[in-house]
């Protein structure tokens, strides 16, 4: 069937308008309720992280609002942990505003590189949960896997140094494989598991399943997904150091 | 039943199989069959979308210019997938966390643009989507055998309960690392293909 | 030097086909022969070295965050966050691309075209495209090294088939049980060849 060239641009037109308005139009009529899904979401595992509601509980909006009375919200420069302001703490996302990239000599630029990072942020966000019983810091984490970039929050408890919780709650890994650091069972490897070493390095560690050495901060990685086992790795890592929460833990250190 | 409905529905579960002999679907194959979960999630996500594409496109077959037909075919495959993904995270969000993984694995799956080249664009909707859905349920049938195999032999495990408790935890059964990693799909894949051209001779490639 | 580091991971350590199992239907499908599979390979290439670059400026100045700065002023933009449309934009990036190659195919080798038959259009799906351009983005990759990526991963599809096909041709003059000739052995194969690929995981260049 011969079409004259008039159809065929008036029907390329035509089909990118009715595409183009059908996913824009949903995309944006949709927004505000899929972004309160997501915060829920987050402000949920912030919740799971620091073992304050198990993995089964989906509290409502209100629920979590309760809960997070007894949660202080830090917003600091990352070298020198001083207070700073955003303007609204849920929907900023330090990995969006400004950046601070590795010189030359930076031995946390390698790590980056190793989770394809190009900078860290400037600004940081961290939890502090004040609920009695259950105290700890909660440490937004993020780095990319295999196949996506894998948000997470790390809860440790600054006094005994160790691990609480660790938790994923934004990546596209391969289900069944990279996937599983969503799963339960994966993440209950991690509590109690020694996050410094006695000169106050990051030591916490993933290692390929099966070939745990130390098992005191050294976690098994997830069978048939290396790659995003060795990424969760650096992230703790890279975040425990200097270029990332360091500072502001050795502040909190002090604090106390 | 007359005879070619009887075609177009049966002949894409074994004779026409869209992995096994089309050659379709692969990369899905091996990424979500790990697991027997993903697996069936996978193939009902699929199942819907490729019933719906070839509607779609075999509702617009005789409007499509066949000079842009290829991007009209991915604009149309495209959009269905992003919008089942937008009202996915709005109205089921668990679920959509689960999904959106498989998002792109469906926009780019062969099987979808294949069967709306070789059969939407030249037939009528109600065929065309009988079509969709015998193929959806041809890749179905094959990704839930490998993702069985996989799971219970890499992990000892069926749907995430223990079957063969693995030495780890104290039972006998060794975990088969090679299944848990691509090459060991390649290798279901094989032996199946292998086991529906023994029963099937008219499937089988000439030797020359 | 960076940027030859990146070459090398793209075609030998990260290959796209046999390290992350991309593009998988076209590999399998058109590994009969050399020629046809030499046709394809150079096809791949030549589709990646054009699109991820270019899907790295659709990126860059239409779809990121603040990207329509140039447009509309640097303030406004910012609000603006179009990467949802991502998969579909890189796709019509590609399929225009794919629709250009054919039509030049069909012109100047009918025989090729006619040999890849259904699978040229597939390119258009094959999961090794897309996913170059997804993974540029991922990786925040600039201009130049959006360029040496695509070539690279390119060059790494156009390897790995070749080697298939050169392997299938040989295994046609052997004594293979009926019911695995052809795709079956072909299955077997590849996944050896994965295995043999494996032992790159883990070098750091």
């Amino acid at each position: 069937m011969e079409f004259s060239n008039k159809y065929i641009v008036g029907f390329a037109i035509g089909l990118c308008l009715v595409c183009s308005t059908a996913v824009s139009s949903l995309a944006v009529g949709l927004k505000e309720r899929q972004d309160a899904n997501r915060l829920l979401d987050k402000q949920v595992n912030v919740l799971r992280v620091a073992q304050l509601i198990s993995h089964d509980e989906k509290p409502t909006h209100e629920q979590v609002e309760e809960v997070f009375k007894n949660i202080k919200v830090f917003v600091f420069d990352q070298a020198t942990a001083k207070s700073a302001s955003v303007d609204n703490v849920w929907k900023f996302d330090p990995r969006k505003a400004e950046m601070t990239f590795p010189k030359k000599g930076d031995a946390w630029g390698k790590r980056a590189k190793k989770i394809s990072l190009k900078s860290m942020p400037k600004t940081l966000i961290a939890y502090q949960v004040q609920t009695p019983g259950k105290e700890c810091l909660v440490l937004p984490i993020y780095g990319n896997g295999l196949w996506s970039l894998l948000r997470g929050f790390l809860a440790i408890d600054l006094n005994t140094g160790k691990v609480i919780g660790i938790t994923f709650y934004e990546h596209l890994e391969t289900a069944g494989l990279g996937g599983e650091i969503e799963n339960p069972l994966w993440q209950a490897k991690w509590p109690g598991k020694t996050c410094f070493d006695a000169q106050g390095l990051p030591v916490l560690d993933v290692v390929k399943q099966g070939k745990v050495l130390s098992p005191e901060f050294e976690v098994d990685g997830i069978s048939g997904a290396t790659i995003t086992s060795v990424a969760v790795g650096n992230m703790v890592k890279l975040w425990l150091g200097d270029a990332g929460y360091g500072p502001f833990l050795q502040k909190m250190r002090e604090v106390n | 039943m007359n005879k070619e409905t009887k075609g177009i529905l049966l002949d894409p579960l074994h004779l026409q199989n869209p992995i096994t002999l089309q050659v379709l679907g692969i990369c899905s194959a091996l990424a979500v069959t790990t697991k027997l979960e993903p697996a069936f999630v996978m193939s009902a996500a699929l199942t819907f979308v490729l019933i719906l594409s070839n509607v779609f496109i075999s509702l617009l077959r005789n409007k499509i210019p066949g000079s842009i037909r290829i991007i009209t075919q991915l604009a149309i495959i495209a959009s269905l997938v992003i919008v089942a993904d937008q009202i996915l995270k709005a109205y089921l969000f668990e679920m959509s966390k689960m999904l959106s993984v498989f998002v792109g694995l469906i926009i780019t799956n062969c099987i979808v643009m294949g069967r709306a080249e070789a059969f939407a664009m030249g037939n009528p909707p109600w065929k065309s989507a009988m079509d969709g859905f015998a193929n959806a349920m041809g890749y179905s049938a094959i990704l839930i055998i490998v993702g069985f195999f996989r799971e219970l032999l890499g992990s000892g495990k069926l749907l995430g309960y223990t079957v063969m408790e693995s030495v780890n935890n104290g039972g006998w059964y060794f975990p088969n690392g090679l299944m848990v990693l691509s090459p060991g799909a390649f290798f279901i894949i094989g032996l199946l293909i292998w086991l529906q051209r023994t029963l099937s001779t008219e499937m089988q490639e000439d030797s020359n | 030097m960076e940027l030859i580091n990146l070459a090398l991971k793209a075609i030998f350590v990260e290959n796209i086909v046999l390290a992350f199992f991309l593009g998988m239907c076209s590999f399998l499908a058109v590994s009969k022969k050399v020629d046809t599979a030499m046709g394809l390979g150079l096809a791949v290439i030549f589709v990646l070295a054009v699109t991820t670059p270019l899907n790295n400026l659709v990126f860059h100045y239409l779809l990121k965050e603040g990207a329509l700065g140039w447009m509309l002023g640097k303030e406004s933009a910012m609000e603006i966050d179009l990467s949802f449309l991502g998969f579909i934009a890189y796709i019509a990036v590609i399929a225009a691309v794919i629709q250009i190659v054919e039509m030049a195919l069909e012109k100047f080798s009918p025989a090729l075209y006619s040999a890849l038959g259904v699978f040229l259009p597939l390119i258009a799906v094959n999961c090794a495209i897309l996913g170059s351009s997804l993974f540029m983005v991922q990786r925040e990759y600039g201009l130049a090294e959006s360029t040496v990526f695509g070539i690279g991963s390119g060059i790494g599809f156009w390897l790995a088939i070749i080697a298939l096909a050169a392997i299938r041709e040989k295994l046609r003059y052997s004594n293979v049980p009926p019911g695995l000739r052809g795709l079956g052995i072909t299955f077997i194969t590849t996944g050896l060849m994965a295995m043999g690929f494996m032992l790159f995981a883990g070098i750091q260049l």
